[in-house]
Order: C-alpha cells, then structure tokens, then sequence
C-alpha cells in the first residue's frame, strides 16, 4: 500500500489532529476579543469532524504500519460516539470556562480536551501494546491537567493530584504486566500473541496487572478510590468528560483485548470479571445512598455503571459488543443530561451541588427538573428510557453465556440503584424548600446539549435503528 | 393501524394533548376526549371481537399484528387479544374514564398529575394488548414508575414512605421478571420472545422450568399482593391521590394476576404443575389474612386496601387450581374486583374531600348528610361481599365452585379455608356500613356537606352499572373468557 491508502485508514485521528491544530492557531491569533467566540468555533468543528467521519469509510479490518494500528469499523462508530460526547460537553462548558479566573485559558481547555480524545483514538486502534500504552498515556496525561483546571480552588487541585497519582500508579502496574506478556509471549503485537498465551501462572498475573491497570481508568471497585474524590473536585464538566468518554474508550479497549489477546484464557478473566462486576455494582450502589453531593453521589453512580458495562465485556460475543457500544451511547446521553443540569445549576446559583439544594427545584425550573428525572430513569433502567433497552441488552448479553447468577445480583442492583435516583427525584418534586434555587435562563450552549440528550434518552431506545446500525460493524470480533 | 396499538397510542397523544395545554379547561378537554374515545374503543373491539368469535374464528388471538423491532433478539412488537385481554382491556378503559372525572376537582399541578396519569395508562394498555415478552415487560415497568411521582407529589399522609416503599417491591418483583423471561427466552432455544409461539415450542427443560416458575410466579406476584409480598399495597393505596388508588388497586394489581397466569403458568406449565401448592398455602393465607387485617382497620382507604389483597389473593387462589371454571372466575374476580375497588376508592376520595377524615372512628350518619354517596357506598359493600346481584357474587361463586372441583383432600381443605374469608367480608363491610352511614351524625360540621356533583356522580353510576351489568348477566363475558381459558388450561395440564 502507498502510503495515502495507508493514512486514508487513519481519517479519524487525522481529522482529529487537524481540528487541534486548528483550535491552537485560533487560540493564537483570536486575542482576548476574540476567546469569545472560542466555544462556536470549536463546536462548529466538532460538528464537523463529527459529521466527517461518522460513517466508517471502508468497511473491512485491516491493519497498517506492520500491525500497529488496527482499522476496524466498528473502532470508528466508538470513535464517533465518543466525539459526539465531546460536542456535547463542549456545548456544556462556556458557562464556566466564561468566568473571570478560566476566562483567559479558555483555549487550553479545548485544547487538552481534544488531545485526550486523540489518544482514546489510538488507544482503540492500536494493535500492539505499546501503541495501546501510548494512547493511553496521551489521554491520561492531560487529563490530570484538566482535573486541575480550576488551579486556585483547592478541591480541584487536590483532585489533579489524586487523579495523577493513581494514574502514573495504574500505568506502571500496567506496564510491568506488560513487561511480563513480552517475556513470556515474546512478542507485543496483540495478533501474534494470541497464538502464545497459554495460561501459565506467570501469564495470569500479567493479565491480571494490565487488568487493574485499566480497572483505575474504567474506576471499576477495588480500583475506585480515587473516583469520588477526583469527580468532586475537577470542574463539573471535566468530570462529565471523565465518567463519560474515557470510560466508555477503556471499556471499549478492554472488551476487545480481553475477548481478541486473552482469548486462550478466557475462563481466568470471566472469573476475575464476575468478582470484579459484583464488587463494583453492590460497593458503589451502597455508598451511592449516603451521598449528599450530587457529584459525588454521580461518581459512584458512574462506578455501577461501569460494572454494569463488564457484563457485556463478560459476555465476549459480538452481539455483546454491540449492547456494549449502544450501552456507552446510552449512558453518555443520560450522564451527560444529569452533569448538564448539575453544571448550569452550579453556575447560576453560586455553586450548589448538594442534594438538599435541589429541593423545590420543579417549582422554579420545571425543564431543567424534569431533564435530570428522565436522564436518571434512563440511567436507572426505566422504560420507555434508552436506559432501560440498553440494560436489557446486557444482560442478556451475559445471561445468553449462562452468567445467570450474576445477572440476577445484577438486577437486585437495579432496585438499589432505582432507590438513590429516586432520591432525586424526590428532592426535586417532591420536598419543600424555604429557598429553592432561583429560576434561571441556561445558557444556549447548555440548552442544546441538553435538548440533544434528551432525544438521545428518548429516541434511542424506541428506534431500533442506532441498535442495528452498531449491529452491523461489530462482526470484527 | 392495528386497532390494538391504539389503545397505547391514545394515552400518547393524549400526553402530547396536555403539554401543549394551557389551562385547566383544555386538560379537561383533552382527558375527557381521550378517555371517552378510549372507553368507546373498549366497547367497540368487545363487539368486534365477539363477532369475529362468531363468525368462527378459532385462532387463540385475534386481531394480531407483528412488527419486527430488534432482531438480535428476535424481539417484536406483536399485539395481539383473547378473551381475557379483552376483558381486562374493558375493564381498564372503564377505570382511566372514571378515574379521570373522580380527578375532576384537582387543583394543584393538574397537569402534571394528568400527564403521568396518561403515562400509566400507556403501560397499562400497553401490557394487555402485547403479546411479545419483551413489550409485555417493558409495558409493566412504564406503568409501575409513574406511581412514585403520583403518589410521592399528590399523595396524603406517608406519602413519601409509601411511594418508596411501592416502587421498590414492585421494581424488585419486575427484577425477578425480567431474569424470568431471560431464562424463558433462552430456555425455549432463543428462537422468539412471542408468548404464544413459545407455548406452542413447549421445549423448556424442566429443571429450568422449576427454577424459573417460582421466581415469575412471585415477581408478578408482588403486583397480585401474594403473601408475603403485599405490604407495599396498604401503604401504598392509603397514600395514593384517588383516581390513582382507583387506577392501581383496579388495573394495575390485575397485571400482576394476569402475567401469573400468561407468562408463568402458561409458559412454564409442567413447572407450575408441580409447585403450584406452594403458592395455594401463599394466597389460601393472602386471602384469609387480608380480610382479617381489614377488619381492625380504622382508617377507610386501609380497609378497602387490605380487602383488596383478599380479593387478588383469591385471583391467584383460583388460576393456580388450575382448572376452566376457577381460571374463568379468576378473570370474572379481576373485572368485578377492579371495578368495585374503583368504586370504593372514588367514593372514600368523595368522603375524604368533604370530610378530611377517612377515621371511621369520626364518621357516622353520612347517609343522611349525602344520601347519594351513601346509597352507592352500600352498594360497593354489597358487591364487595358476594350478594347475588352484582359482580362480586359471580366471581367468588365460580371460584369457588371450581377450586372444589379439584377433589383431593388439599385442595379441598384449602378451598374450605379460603371460602371464610366471604363471612369476615360480610363482618368488616357491615360493620364499616353501619359505623359510618347509620346512626346519627354526631359532627356538626358534617351536617353542613354537600352530596356528590355531576362529576362524581358520572364516574360512580359508570361503575355501578358495570359491576350491575356483569353481575346480571354475566355468561357473555364469561363464556368469552372461558373460550380462551380452554385451550390455555389445556395447555398448562399437558
């Protein structure tokens, strides 16, 4: 292959890199008039990045720069999802990035945001462990500096820390696990490795390691302890970037290396995934209950989630990674509308995230009240939600592999998890209030995104078309 | 369009009818129009339906429909009647109409409350005209979680506590359904989630058969009020605002019986065989132990709500005796029972606007403050307790008379039991009777109430003519209902 064939496999991160690079040269020259505009122009080229690359341009599997990078379409339609979740936490973010002490980085923000999708990218796509570690690293690295974008508060800075910190923490157990795959394996393409795993012990605890070091990225428990904090402390919008699009891009990965390299050793990581999933569900759901503050309260929700998530990983059957796919679109869709209201009522009212600030808020801001409600239906599996399909998928994703035990704790985790969503819902409809947050107008940029969310709650589930259009890039597995 | 998928469609359109909505008079409109058409269409598919039947269709459902939805799964949005649905599906629309004028004076967030009303009745509908396991589950749960709201936002007393407690049982029990239908769709060889097509399968091992009976069994069982797992519905109807106790004790605790019977029994039928008197024991001390609660009860919306899990009790009581004659009593219980506890609960909603009391400690000689409220209150009682008549008497007498069909010594002693709970129904609805409508009224601020508006007298002589109608001539519907029960009873005995 010449190589403009070879690079027209790469469109995605192409594409990507040539709208970072436009948002650096915009950052440049826009000056401190100009920063205004910052939030359209990098939607408009989101939108049409986006818009580029949503449908996969070649339709097979193929593998260029000798096995390094892997094209497959059904990477793409992740790719695109987790770019369409970009846009939406873009259009989220102005009203915060517009405040007086962010105001002037406003650029860096975007900046550092596209070049952690840039490396989910190629996290994907890699087809060789340390173009995966690459990757990974990319999209870690400025994330920390994310989480600590709000330097002078002090919350968000401790957050950065613990974030860094157990990041460099998981990327070095992952290495070393890495290191043991090479001496065992000799080799670190994943297509050759395959053919030399063989489930020795030493090959066990290798997988185990690069295991954990993606449990910390996906925060699945025991690796969670960073989790609460950090979604606490970073700014509301960061954090909505971080339960939504690095999990769904780690999970993605882990589901593909697990089901495409491990394969030889499938009855060790169903076993270590069936712990992991009940730990995850259960510990996150009880803390869950006694969370006061919203965002804290989400990020153990987003931990569930994530456990919810590994049964279709569980699974390893390509319907499976289908459910898988629809699940983190669902999911990002209903997070994205809960951590919207969460930050337009941040923004407009002083900095209120506790559960006992949101009484009464039907009665002052009826759309964003009932926004959040059907956002946490559909994060708790209530139909007619998407939620409620995508649930269903998984689990019969894993039921159909004959996980029937765990599904059923699974399910008994739902009515928990109804339970601390409900408590929402209540605080919003139901209790009184002496002084309910004021009503407020959000922001345009907010409304969109919100009003896209919500049609992605409503309409993804009822119209069957998203599912069977992912259906049919996911034969790669 | 299916004439069946309008019966989920109009509450849509009707949702969509009250956003748009600016005033209260609109709201009126738009509910009235939209329930009136919907009991209109009721009526016009029994019609139909029995016109077909004698026209000699034979097909188990009629007026069936399918449409591929996700294929993966091979999940299909399929409708499709017998007669039982039909029966249920009357019996609901005859609830939301009534429901909607015993609504009629709200005042506070009308269209809020309207629009999960609406969305309820989605569900509703939704789940009696399905035929496709996966559309009949996601119909169950639309209907369960708009009473969180409905209760937690409009309910009185423990409202908070109640709506809680409700959503949660019933979301558990739908938790054992939904592992239940993934164990029948996978167990009958993942081929299709059609209920009828699985039947005819009749491939499930019975291994997976025992283990996914039970789990069915009782997650539609919460809903039916089995023992042990009525105590959401106490609180919860006590909690509820009325056309929603109306709506919930008179359609929704009928989904629960009705998936008992089509989706547990009917699918699992060797199963169900063999455990059913497990659950006889559960519902022989469901219906003895709710009509013994709803005796010490003080408070009206208590009693009839403990009478209630009596009567569902005795629903699931007679379609686990699994036989023609008390199947077909268990839907003639459904109906009567739905309509007579909608009843009741409208006329204990009037009595409370007016009094602010549902205390019968602090009621007494309402029959001469509101002689017409009263009159039917007693022939709610009436109904309640079996007198020939009206539908109770029908229900309970073919129930019975079918369970002692059943001529081994269990169930015959099983039978003997459940048959007292038709003398302590006479104890409390007498005793409630003479308490609260004789004697002489000793508040004087009651002396100064009002007897029922042309609301309210609507929805009540809606109802007291259906519960009249089916008690007076009841083999219509009963031989339509039993048509269908045939050939599912024989089923589940091969």
């Amino acid at each position: 292959m010449d190589y403009s064939s070879i690079f027209s496999y790469m469109y995605t991160e192409i594409a990507l890199i040539g709208v970072i690079v436009a948002t650096l040269i915009f950052d440049l020259i826009a000056g401190r008039r100009g920063r205004r505009f910052f939030q359209p122009v990098a939607c408009v080229l989101m939108l049409l990045f986006v818009a580029g690359t949503i449908v996969p341009y070649h339709r097979e599997t193929t593998e260029i720069f000798g096995g390094m990078y892997v094209y497959d379409p059904a990477y793409g339609i992740v790719k695109s999802i987790l770019a369409i979740g970009t846009l939406i936490v873009f259009l989220q973010a102005d009203s915060w990035l517009r405040r007086e002490d962010t105001s002037f980085k406003r650029g860096e923000f975007y900046v550092l945001t596209l070049s952690t999708l840039l490396g989910m990218d190629f996290m994907i796509s890699a087809g060789h462990f340390i173009m995966f570690f690459i990757g990974l690293e990319l999209a870690s690295v400025p994330m920390a500096c994310l989480v600590a974008f709000d330097k002078y508060r002090q919350n968000s800075a401790e957050a950065g820390a613990k974030y860094i910190l157990s990041a460099l923490f998981s990327s070095g157990l992952m290495l070393y696990g890495i290191s043991f795959l090479y001496g065992t394996a000799g080799t670190l393409y994943f297509d050759d490795m395959t053919a030399r795993i063989d489930g020795s012990a030493l090959q066990i605890m290798a997988m185990t390691f690069f295991f954990a070091g993606l449990g910390f990225k996906l925060s699945l428990v025991p690796f969670h302890l960073w989790t609460a904090d950090t979604y606490q402390g970073a700014p509301t919008a960061v954090t909505s970037y971080l339960s939504v699009i690095s999990k769904g891009a780690a999970a993605f990965t882990l589901m593909v290396i697990l089901v495409k390299v491990f394969a030889p050793m499938t009855q060790y990581w169903q076993l270590m995934l069936q712990i992991v999933i009940i730990l995850s569900i259960t510990v996150a759901n009880v803390f869950a209950i006694r969370q006061k503050n919203l965002k804290r309260f989400l990020a153990f929700s987003s931990i569930s989630q994530a456990g919810y998530i590994m049964l279709a990983v569980i699974s390893g059957t390509p319907y499976g990674m289908t459910s898988l796919i629809f699940y983190v679109l669902v999911y990002m869709a209903a997070n994205l509308a809960a951590f919207g209201v969460i930050a337009t009522v941040e923004q407009n009212s002083g900095g209120k995230v506790e559960m006992d600030d949101y009484n009464g808020l039907y009665g002052t801001n009826p759309k964003l009240a009932l926004t959040m409600t059907l956002a946490l239906f559909s994060l708790a599996g209530i139909p007619p939600f998407a939620g409620f399909f995508s649930k269903f998928f998984i689990f019969a994703a894993a039921f159909e592999k004959g996980f029937h035990v765990l599904v059923f704790i699974a399910l008994i985790n739902t009515v928990i998890s109804l339970y601390y969503y409900l408590l929402v819902v209540k605080a919003m409809f139901i209790s009184k209030s002496d002084s309910p947050i004021a009503a407020f107008r959000s922001d345009s940029g907010t409304r969109i995104s919100l009003a896209l969310c919500l049609a992605g709650v409503l309409a993804l589930g009822i119209a069957s078309s998203v599912f069977d259009g992912i259906g049919m890039f996911t034969f790669g597995l | 369009m299916n004439i069946l998928s309008l019966f989920p469609a109009i509450p849509a359109v009707m949702m969509l009818g009250l956003w748009i909505s600016r005033n209260i008079r609109q709201i009126h409109a738009v509910m009235v129009s939209g329930s009136s058409l919907l009991l209109a269409l009721a009526i016009y598919l029994v019609f139909s339906y029995l016109g077909m039947r004698a026209d000699g269709q034979t097909a188990a459902m009629l007026f069936t429909d399918s449409h591929v939805w996700y294929a993966p799964l091979n999940i299909h949005y399929a409708v499709g009647v017998d007669g039982i649905s039909v029966a249920m599906l009357l019996l609901s629309a005859i609830i939301v109409f009534t429901g909607t004028f015993a609504s009629w004076k709200m005042t506070e967030g009308v269209k809020e409350y309207f629009l999960w009303f609406c969305l309820l009745s989605v569900g509703v509908f939704g789940f009696f005209v399905s035929v496709d396991l996966f559309t009949m589950f996601m119909f169950y749960e639309v209907a369960l979680i708009p009473m969180y709201l409905l209760i937690g936002v409009w309910g009185t007393g423990r409202k908070e506590y109640s709506a809680m407690k409700l959503t949660l049982m019933l979301m558990g029990g739908s938790a054992l359904i939904l592992i239940g239908i993934l164990g029948i769709y996978f167990g009958s060889g993942a081929t299709t989630m059609n209920v009828m097509e699985i039947a005819a399968l009749h491939n499930i091992p019975i291994q997976m058969q025992r283990i996914w009976f039970p789990i069915v069994f009782v997650g539609f069982g919460v809903l039916g009020a089995l023992f042990p797992f009525h105590t959401w519905s106490p609180d919860g109807h006590a909690s509820a605002p009325t056309a929603v106790s109306m709506l919930h004790a008179g359609v929704l605790m009928k989904l629960g019986g009705y998936g008992c019977f089509r989706i547990a029994m009917f699918l699992l039928p060797d199963a169900a065989q063999e455990l059913s008197w497990i659950f006889i024991i559960l519902t022989t001390i469901s219906v003895v132990y709710g009509a013994f609660s709803a005796c010490v009860q003080t408070d009206l919306k208590y009693i009839n709500a403990y009478s209630s899990v009596s009567h569902c009790g005795l629903v699931l009581f007679a379609i686990l005796m699994m036989n023609t004659t008390a199947t077909t009593g268990a839907v003639l219980q459904m109906l009567s029972h739905g309509l007579m506890t909608a009843l009741f609960f409208a006329l204990i909603g009037m009595i409370y606007g007016r009094t602010h009391t549902r205390d019968i400690r602090e009621l007494s000689g309402l029959m001469k403050v509101m002689p017409f409220l009263s009159v039917c209150y007693v022939i709610a009682g009436l109904a309640n307790l079996g007198l020939p008549g009206l539908s109770g008497f029908v229900a309970e007498m073919t129930i019975f008379n079918g369970a002692f069909m059943e001529n081994d010594t269990f169930h015959r002693t099983v039978t003997v039991i459940a048959c007292t709970s038709i003398v302590i129904t006479a104890v409390y609805i007498l005793r409630l009777i003479g308490k609260i409508l004789y004697g002489t009224c000793t508040n004087p601020e009651h002396l100064k109430l009002t007897d029922a508006t042309w609301d309210e007298r609507l929805a009540v002589v809606v109802l007291i003519v259906a519960i009249g109608g089916l008690g007076l001539s009841p083999l219509w519907m009963s031989d339509m209902i039993t048509e269908s029960v045939i050939p599912m009873i024989s089923h589940i005995l091969n």
